[in-house]
């Protein structure tokens, strides 16, 4: 276990080498950033000499060397949009994302496998087919769509919500939360329904189907004639062999939600690293677009690595695969 | 009985110390947040206004953009190359220091430093020393005459020289490097406003400043002011009509009924500095974009003039703008210095169009790329449209490619200048004719004329006249000059001049009073709550 945690840890760094690699020969496309940090009055000279400072000039090897050599000091570098180093803005901004991100994902967990256990167990009820009708429109509908329409109807017309922002938060050290008061709350709610939505009808189809599948298998069959309780039956038997595959999605998904929270976060001005990123494109601030996408994918690499340690835990035949291996070996 | 009423007193003394009858906060949300409180730190229209509720700068300007006495009381000219501001004396900054002379030559180094971006506000005007006569005195000694020395000089933010000493801030933010600049985040000016916190990108807040020199004359009543960026315009909208904002802009023309519909909502519209412009490629000896070879036909003035009368300039306004701007002959706009009535619009007659084509030998008509941004100005991207389909009607096939700002401008500015026609917007910064004379009609060269002339547009006859304009200090003589000068130009159709759009702020019923300045600057000061 601890060799393949140290393997796959290794390995991370070979894909955040090439996701920078990759986000460095695209930057050629993002524009002109130095067009973007001066006013209308600073002179062609002052323009050239600023792209030279900046080391812009220079062929995309050596800017990604030069990158690559910095951060490997443990400098990112200055954003060019706001002036300041960009390890602390991504810090400031990594707890909004994670806390959206991981709300959503509880919220589309625990409201997604309850709905898509009912809708197995109950296929023919009218409550069935509403689930199955409203996660249609949640899977359809593009997430700035449900955010403006949730903002519309609950920050708007209802005034219940705030329509943006992150309420007030509260810092404990260098983590700065919302999910301690209650305006932080309120605030959360929007953007997390709306970022959890597509995730929720994933799990709850996904479960569904699952768990007809193995409501039809012969072991629930013995089981239902030993005479065991139906809820034991559903959940201990059926809905546990199930899990893999949900496990497998919902952690692959995690990375996805934290991936793309941008349009969520820019669509309820979340102060996260979405909308962090989403403004250096606008600006082509490389800085702060390299570090982000090398931070997302470290995080990617993270969480299938706790997908694969979770297959253990969940599923006793990859443990005993392991241990013949190594017996035999 | 008589303990009662002292209670009674006593509880309605506390009661007005703390909620002070004239305690109004203020919300504001602006599209973007303010890239620094630095004010060196960009020149850009948003960020420096914002600033100016802070810092403040020897002269200032009144919501009719008329320039008045700031942090110096007065000024004259000495001599000709030699101007003398008195300075006022008893303004305190924020953190209790004095201002005197010497932070006056301490921002006059730190302006033109490596990594400011004002470095035109001394250098522009030519200004090539900065003494200090006594504590409340200060000349400023230019290489030539300049009649229009102190004119962008509202944005040139006065900054302490103790505190900048103190907090190790005496040179801009670099660039490159690691190190964040402590005037990044923190302020310490003289305004009527104190930074009481800032969290970037997220929430800026402000609060008065009880000490402020004019604050007996000041009209608003705000004393705390929340400024908080939103993004994307359906949310900024949203949390105006549901009552989060007290002010929200810009409302993109689309929302504007719907602002003004809702209870407790309405859009201020007012005319804008800003002129909208399409340029042509009249240097090349053969378009990059076109299909006509070897020779290039903008440069033939029948061509351009046939293209102008070819715009439908009131389709535009009312479909495009939905009325909202205001079709222009000129590259400026009424509040410009230079602009006159005088000008009108050659008149929409695409029948004219065509014959001029035919004689210029082009009566097939050609084909031409274009550049235009999609998210720079008011509906940039649907006027460029709407102009290929006018063109299409006089046989002019456009191709039109439209792209974000940061690759647009990489494309079409200088050095690379990379298109054959394109649409931009300009402000003069100084509120002055020279500014767009000099940086779109001259003959571009190594000292920064013609530096936005991104056509390379070339007539020595009004070089020679911006140059004289640029030191005649007689203003009627310099008025007139300005005026031959736009003559030539517009008579050369070195441009196709479309409009200036209009702003739009989205108010609520809170606020009793505010001041839209033309230059789309927001001061709070001007601000009247309920």
């Amino acid at each position: 276990m601890i060799a393949l945690v140290i393997r796959r840890l290794l390995q991370s760094v070979a894909v955040m080498l090439a996701v920078a690699l990759i986000a460095f020969s695209l930057f050629r496309f993002v524009g002109d950033p130095v067009a973007q940090m001066v006013g209308q009055e600073t002179t062609l000279q002052q323009r050239a000499e600023l792209r030279e400072q900046l080391g812009l000039n220079d062929p995309m090897p050596i800017q990604f060397a030069r990158y690559v050599r910095n951060i490997a000091q443990g400098e990112f570098g200055i954003s060019y949009r706001l002036g300041r180093p960009v390890h602390q803005l991504l810090g400031e901004r990594l707890p909004a994302t994670l806390e959206l991100s991981l709300v959503a994902a509880l919220f589309a967990l625990l409201v997604g496998v309850p709905m898509g256990v009912y809708t197995a167990l109950y296929p023919q009820r009218w409550l069935s087919r509403a689930f199955l009708t409203l996660s249609l429109v949640g899977i359809s509908l593009p997430t700035f769509l449900i955010g403006i329409l949730l903002i519309l109807v609950f920050g708007v017309v209802l005034g219940w919500l705030p329509t943006f922002g992150r309420g007030e938060v509260v810092d404990i050290g260098f983590w700065s939360t919302g999910l301690l008061s209650a305006s932080g709350w309120r605030s959360i709610i929007m953007p997390a329904f709306t970022l959890g939505m597509f995730q929720l009808t994933l799990i709850m189809r996904l479960v569904r189907s699952e768990m007809l599948e193995v409501l039809r298998t012969d072991y629930i069959k013995f089981a239902r004639a030993r005479g065991l309780r139906a809820r034991t039956i559903n959940f201990r038997h059926a809905l546990k062999n199930t899990l893999v595959p949900v496990i497998t999605i919902t952690g692959l998904q995690l990375g996805a939600i934290i991936a793309f929270a941008i349009i969520t976060e820019s669509v309820f001005q979340w102060p996260g690293m979405g909308l962090l990123f989403l403004q250096a494109i606008q600006f082509a601030d490389i800085p702060v677009m390299a570090s982000y996408l090398v931070l997302i994918s470290l995080f990617f690499v993270i969480i299938n690595l706790v997908v694969d340690v979770l297959y253990h835990v969940v599923d006793p035949r990859l443990r005993a695969e392991r241990a013949v291996a190594m017996g035999n070996r | 009985m008589l303990r009662t009423t002292a209670i009674v007193a006593a509880s309605a003394t506390i009661l007005a110390a703390s909620l002070p009858a004239h305690a109004k906060d203020f919300r504001f949300a602006f599209q973007a947040d303010a890239n620094s409180m630095d004010p060196y730190n960009v020149n850009e229209s948003f960020t420096l206004g914002f600033q100016g509720n802070i810092y403040e700068g020897l002269v200032g300007r009144g919501p009719a953009l008329d320039i008045l006495p700031s942090l110096a009381t007065e000024w004259s000219v000495e001599e000709p190359t030699r101007w003398r501001f008195k300075l006022r004396q008893g303004v305190k900054y924020h953190d209790g220091r004095s201002f005197t002379a010497d932070d006056v030559v301490f921002s006059a180094e730190r302006v033109q430093k490596e990594g400011s971006d004002l470095k035109a506000r001394l250098a522009t005007p030519g200004v090539v020393d900065v003494i200090k006569i006594d504590d409340y005195t200060v000349d400023f000694v230019t290489a030539k005459p300049n009649p229009i020395l102190h004119v962008e000089w509202e944005t040139w933010s006065i900054i302490s020289k103790g505190w900048a000493e103190e907090h190790n801030a005496t040179d801009p933010q670099a660039v490159t490097g690691s190190e964040e600049n402590y005037a990044t985040r923190n302020a310490n000016g003289t305004g009527p406003y104190i930074l009481e916190s800032r969290e970037v990108d997220v929430r800026t807040v402000l609060r008065e400043n009880p000490d402020w020199w004019d604050r007996a004359n000041k009209r608003g009543n705000v004393t705390r002011v929340v400024m908080t960026p939103i993004g994307t315009d359906a949310t900024r909208v949203a949390a105006l009509l549901s009552g989060e904002l007290d002010l929200a802009y810009p409302i993109s023309v689309q929302d504007i009924e719907r602002v003004n519909r809702t209870a407790g909502t309405r859009v201020l519209v007012g005319p804008e500095l800003r002129t909208i412009y399409l340029g042509m490629d009249q240097f090349r000896d053969e378009l990059l974009y076109s299909n006509v070879k070897g020779t290039n036909p903008l440069k033939d003035k029948r061509v351009r003039q046939a293209m102008y009368q070819a715009i439908d300039i009131e389709a535009i306004k009312s479909k495009v703008m939905r009325g909202l701007s205001n079709p222009s002959a000129m590259m400026v706009g009424p509040g410009i210095n230079g602009y006159s009535e005088k000008f009108k619009r050659l008149p929409y007659d695409p029948d004219a169009s065509r014959r001029l084509l035919s004689e210029a030998g082009y009566g097939d008509g050609f084909e031409i790329g274009m550049d235009c941004p999609n998210n720079r100005y008011v509906n940039d991207e649907t006027i460029c449209q709407a102009f290929v389909s006018m063109m299409a009607r006089i046989g002019i096939k456009v191709d039109l490619n439209a792209q974000p700002r940061s690759q647009y401008f990489a494309k079409v500015l200088a050095p690379k200048m990379d298109t054959s026609l394109f649409l931009l917007g300009w402000t003069p910064g100084s509120y002055d004719s020279h500014n767009p004379l000099f940086l779109l009609h001259g003959c571009q060269n190594d000292s920064g004329n013609g530096q936005f002339n991104l056509g390379r547009y070339c007539n020595p006859e009004v070089d020679a006249l911006t140059s004289q304009i640029l030191s005649e200090t007689d203003t009627d003589k310099r008025n007139a000059l300005i005026e031959q000068a736009w003559t030539k130009t517009i008579d050369d159709v070195a441009y196709l001049p479309l409009h200036q759009q209009a702003l739009a702020w989205g108010i609520s019923d809170g606020v009793a009073d505010i001041a839209q300045r033309a230059d789309n600057v927001f001061h709070v000061r001007h601000v009247v709550m309920k």
